[in-house]
């Protein structure tokens, strides 16, 4: 859908690719809390180029797996493979370093700072200690443009101007800026509405067509079969299934978050199917 | 996936991509306007979405101005407006002081009795007795002030205190320190010239003309090339004809206080002359401007402001930023008691910090600081202090009691809280 744009545009990070073609696996993670077992040997691929969506009840243990990838939990046990290596992610740092940024449900933007100043917080970039402004506009300038978030009327307002859905897609924007090679997105659509969720999920879709690996915690199931190419279902901290989205359907999924299994038959996709 | 369909249509429109590729990053006509009038009509709307910037400060400044010199023609007088900056100048460097805390969201109640500990280092160490040279007892009163600061901002961060609890100790404990250096109702003299002279010294008249037109030129130097290269670059900048209005506001403001200043002010011996401490307030102002605006430091303070959760999770050391914060926030509290007891010619015990720190307070809110973190700058504590000076002095003149006159600066604070709360409202309003 997006190639006019995404095809104008340099490609964002290679797509890479370990053994197997996926760039990040998670090989039987478990972690507990205490007495509550959070997550139970996870197992599964996270491709380049493609939305996973990560689905499950709450308290299945979606956040406590986004937050063991992104370096603010470490798993008790199992291994992180990314790019064909395998690797330990101690803190955010580690993260960020080999190219994993995270857009939190609670968005973590200055609403005082304008939307180049949230971009590049943390990150800024100096002359002789004084902050390159002309750079970073110029630099976040681009990548808004490159995943075509227009409805922006300058880069230069503060975020506290901003509707949700343009919000969220700063935060996705400023997770793109580092060169990510995986975005994930927790509940990224949870407090919009119909056409900002629109407009954030064209986003997610652009940044798996140009070559990242995306995952996307969701309990929408509007969303997962609008955007997702995976499904991974996650139920009491276990993967109890890991398909293409084209072989599942919100009924089959429904059973499987509640029941752990589904003896459906995927009914034909309902128009709203799947690309790639 | 499919176009969005079952949008209303300017929704879609805003969506397809044909439109977003026109729109190239559709920059805001209001700040890539051509004309001024464009611009005007962006910042007007910046305005309503609480981002006043200075100018409800500096009309409400005009207008005390004019109802005070209607009052009482000596009003907008040389002698008077250069008497108005040297009496404000403490309020203003306080001012500035506060808004480090504002900006965090925080308040530091003790910078009121630091400023007298500055004042009282200085006093003690440019006595006979001591005869320290005055260079050297400023460079050590201004450290004892940033050591102060650095423990308040230590406990605050490392503890996790509120700061309002430990610079209200910090306020007792330092007036309790104050009483015990000065004894019950004791005060220190200050005989030092050079001491003296930072609140009653002037420059020669052709000296002050260089000085304020240097100070401009840098300015228009500075404002003309970043912004002509960044309009040369197509970023986000203000129309040529702001840049010349702003370089040429600027130029008539050094014009019209190199005239004011340079007139005869004396009644016995003639006085002429850009006072010192004017000078000692817009170096302050403008270092502060450069480190709160052009810096990673000054950046994070505002992002602490705005959202701490944000900053901590984009790698900003929270309390490292916070307790330099709180440092800088006491060493600009030091210049300012000392320059207070310049003016003074000595430090006592009347020396009321909590007064001080309150005055300090609502000239940054007065100005356009907000209380509630992340908004404000050094140039809003610099207009606030002189609406409240400005106040002081004009009701002053007119004979009016020190009773109206608190009651006057009540109701230009709640104005001016106001104004902030309205525009905060209008701000999140999405
Ligand atoms: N920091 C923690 N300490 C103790 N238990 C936790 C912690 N974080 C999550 N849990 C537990 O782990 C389980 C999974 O939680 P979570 O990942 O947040 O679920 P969700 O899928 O809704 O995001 C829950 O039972 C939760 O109570
Ligand atoms: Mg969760």
């Amino acid at each position: 859908m997006t190639t006019e744009v995404t095809s104008t545009l340099p490609p964002a990070g290679v797509p890479a690719g370990g053994a197997g073609g996926a760039l990040l696996s998670l090989r039987g993670i478990s972690k507990h809390f205490g007495p509550v077992q959070a997550l139970v040997d996870v197992t599964f691929d996270v491709p380049a180029g493609q939305v996973t969506a990560l689905i499950g009840d709450n308290g299945a243990g979606k956040s406590v797996l986004i937050k063991c990838i992104s370096g603010i939990h470490s798993p008790d046990d199992g291994e992180i493979v990314w790019d064909g290596k395998p690797v330990h992610i101690k803190n955010p740092l580690d993260a960020s370093s080999l190219g994993i940024e995270t857009v939190h449900q609670d968005l973590a933007l200055c609403d005082n700072l304008d939307i180049v100043q949230n971009m590049f917080l943390g990150r800024e970039r100096v002359q002789h200690f004084a902050l390159a402004e002309e750079d970073m506009e110029k630099a976040a300038g681009e990548t808004l443009t490159g995943l075509a978030v227009t409805t922006v009327r300058s880069i230069r307002q503060p975020v506290a101007s901003l509707s949700g859905g343009q919000r969220q897609s700063v935060a996705i924007a400023k997770a793109v800026l580092w060169n990510s090679k995986l975005v994930i997105m927790d509940e990224p659509t949870a407090a919009l509405g119909v056409a900002q969720t629109a407009m954030v999920l064209a986003l997610v879709r652009r940044l798996a067509d140009r070559g990242l690996a995306v995952i996307i915690v969701s309990h929408n199931m509007n969303d997962v079969f609008e955007v997702a190419d995976r499904v991974a279902v996650l139920r009491l901290g276990r993967t109890v299934a890991v398909r293409p989205a084209a072989e599942l359907d919100r009924q089959i999924v429904v059973d499987l978050m509640t029941t752990g299994v589904s003896t459906r038959a995927v009914t034909p996709p309902d128009g709203k199917g799947v690309s790639s | 996936m499919s176009k969005v369909d079952g949008l209303p249509p300017a929704v879609e429109e805003e969506l397809t991509e044909s439109a977003a590729l026109e729109a190239e990053l559709a920059v805001a006509p209001a700040l890539v306007a051509n004309s001024l009038g464009d611009y005007l009509r962006g910042s007007f709307a910046r305005v309503r979405g609480g981002e006043s910037g200075v100018l409800p400060v500096v009309g409400g400044l005009i207008l005390i101005s004019i109802l005070f010199q209607w009052l009482n023609s000596n009003f907008l007088t040389s002698r008077n407006l250069v008497n108005l900056l040297i009496q404000g100048s403490p309020i203003m460097l306080l001012a500035m002081a506060q808004v480090y805390a504002l900006l965090l969201g925080e308040i530091d109640l003790s910078i009121g009795f630091v400023s007298g500990i500055g004042g009282i280092v200085t006093a003690e160490l440019v006595k006979q007795s001591t005869g320290w040279p005055w260079w050297a007892a400023i460079l050590v009163a201004l450290i004892v002030c940033a050591f102060i600061g650095a423990v308040q901002g230590t406990i605050i961060t490392r503890l996790g205190l509120p700061s309002f609890v430990v610079t209200l100790a910090g306020f007792l404990g330092l007036q309790g320190v104050m009483l015990l250096i000065l004894g019950n109702g004791g005060s220190v003299p200050i005989n030092d010239k050079v001491i003296n002279d930072l609140a009653s010294g002037n420059l020669t008249p052709t000296a002050s003309w260089i000085v304020l037109l240097l100070v401009v030129a840098a300015f228009g130097i500075r404002t003309w090339r970043r912004e002509e290269g960044r309009r040369a670059s197509g970023l986000v900048a203000p129309p040529r004809s702001l840049t010349l209005v702003k370089i040429g506001a600027a130029l008539a403001a050094a014009v019209a206080i190199a005239l004011i200043c340079n007139a005869d002010r004396g009644t016995l011996v003639p006085i002429r002359g850009l006072p010192w401490v004017v000078l000692i307030v817009l170096g302050v102002l403008a270092m502060w401007t450069l480190l709160l605006g052009r810096t990673k430091f000054g950046r994070y303070v505002y992002a602490i402001g705005g959202n701490a959760e944000a900053a901590r999770r984009a790698g900003v050391r929270l309390a490292t930023v916070r307790t330099v914060a709180f440092t800088l926030c006491s060493f600009t509290a030091g210049v300012a008691g000392i320059v207070y007891a310049s003016r003074l010619r000595s430090v006592s015990t009347a020396l009321d910090g909590g007064t001080l720190v309150l005055y300090a307070v609502a000239a940054a809110v007065i100005g356009g600081a907000s209380l509630f973190g992340g908004r404000g700058k050094a140039i809003h504590a610099v207009l606030g202090g002189l609406v409240i000076a400005a106040i002081a002095n004009g009701m002053g003149l007119q004979g009016y009691s020190a009773a109206a006159e608190k009651v006057v600066t009540a109701l230009v604070l709640l104005a001016a809280v106001a104004i902030d709360a309205v525009a905060r409202r209008g701000r999140t309003a999405r």
